[in-house]
């Protein structure tokens, strides 16, 4: 990945490892948002006040399965689980592309369908790649009065992993998780 | 930029000199096929590099994706036990498209371990603890996939392929 030809930082394109300090901040109200997670069955922000929630904006749905980031995410959902934290991950994809997705990865945690209007929720956290379509690869941890306590917003192409997420853990529960 | 938040210690599987001037240390999962690709590409690095490779082998295994690879992970521990990891490591990455229990016990047999035993410490899962410490050390280092590489305690975002790697070396030296 050759990044010194991209010196001026465009606010869309295809670039892969460019960072687009963008997407909402900690402190913002976490927008409200009811979204597909099943072909009958919705699921809304509010469910969450009360404890942590992550919203994991993802390009897409089927990367590859050693360094899919959903992949991840479902085997670090009982690290999640000690904080009292729910996972939620939010593409653009159908509800239908989802279920295939989440069966075959054994997926224990919802995906939110963003598809109609496509990427609306994925805008209002500022996390949605005009130029691709896509929701961009951005991490929220929101706290349990339903404000953003951590966002970061990851080079398209490169897995977050959990760190960051779990660090953002401990500052809001005041405490390391051992 | 990812650090390696767990130093390599005596817990560790550890392969080569301690004075070496490069360390690469491996979350794996014995049942992930990039892992098997990665496998004799680090075979290659270490005789490349002799004794100025510190290698060492972690626990990563996506057991949602991987049904085998929990007990994989655990066979390669029970054998190191007997001082056998690191053949046990190798025969489970050469086998690694079948690695069901009979496999796993047959293959312990293979290398001359008590099979009967193996089958204990499967179905006790004695030592899931050890690899859970695996996994959240990495988690929390920045594994973010398998394999995921750290070399002298930097997490290594490129690809693993032989040049890309020593060029990866070269850099962090």
């Amino acid at each position: 990945m050759n990044l010194s030809n991209q010196s001026v930082i465009p606010l869309t394109g295809t670039g892969s490892g460019v960072r687009r300090s963008k997407i909402l901040p900690a402190g913002s109200v976490a927008p409200p948002f009811s979204l597909s997670v099943t072909p009958s069955q919705a699921l809304a922000l509010r469910e969450f006040l009360g404890r942590p929630v992550i919203l994991a904006f993802y390009p897409a749905d089927w990367s590859p399965v050693c360094g899919d980031q959903m992949a991840l995410y479902n085997e670090v959902l009982p690290e999640f689980a000690r904080y009292g934290a729910a996972m939620v991950g939010i593409s653009v994809d159908s509800v239908w592309c989802h279920a295939a997705f989440a069966a075959s990865r054994n997926l224990h945690f919802p995906l939110a369908s963003d598809f109609e209007p496509k990427g609306h929720i994925a805008r209002l956290y500022r996390a949605y790649r005009e130029a691709d379509g896509t929701c961009e690869r951005a991490l929220f941890v929101i706290d349990r009065n339903g404000i953003v306590a951590w966002s970061y917003l990851s080079p398209v192409a490169v897995n977050p992993g959990a760190d960051g997420i779990l660090e953002a853990l401990d500052k809001l529960t005041g405490k390391l998780v051992g | 930029m990812n650090r390696l938040l767990v130093p390599v210690n005596g817990n560790d599987h550890i392969q080569g000199s301690a004075d070496a001037e490069w360390t690469l240390v491996e979350y794996g999962d014995y049942e992930c096929p990039v892992c098997g690709q990665a496998y004799p590409i680090v075979k290659q690095l270490q005789e490349h590099l002799g004794d100025q490779l510190l290698f060492v082998f972690r626990n990563f295994p996506l057991r949602e994706i991987h049904p085998n690879a929990e007990h994989a992970a655990e066979t390669a521990e029970f054998a190191a036990g007997y001082g056998s990891f690191w053949e046990m490591h190798d025969v489970l990455f050469e086998n690694q498209d079948r690695l069901e229990d009979e496999i796993l016990i047959g293959l312990a047999a293979q290398i001359g371990l008590p099979a009967s035993k193996l089958r204990r410490s499967l179905a006790s899962e004695i030592f899931r603890g050890r690899i859970d410490l695996d996994f959240r050390g990495g988690i929390r280092s920045g594994v973010n996939g398998t394999p995921t590489f750290f070399i002298n305690g930097v997490r290594h975002d490129g690809g693993f392929g032989f040049e890309m790697l020593l060029r990866a070396f070269a850099e962090a030296k």
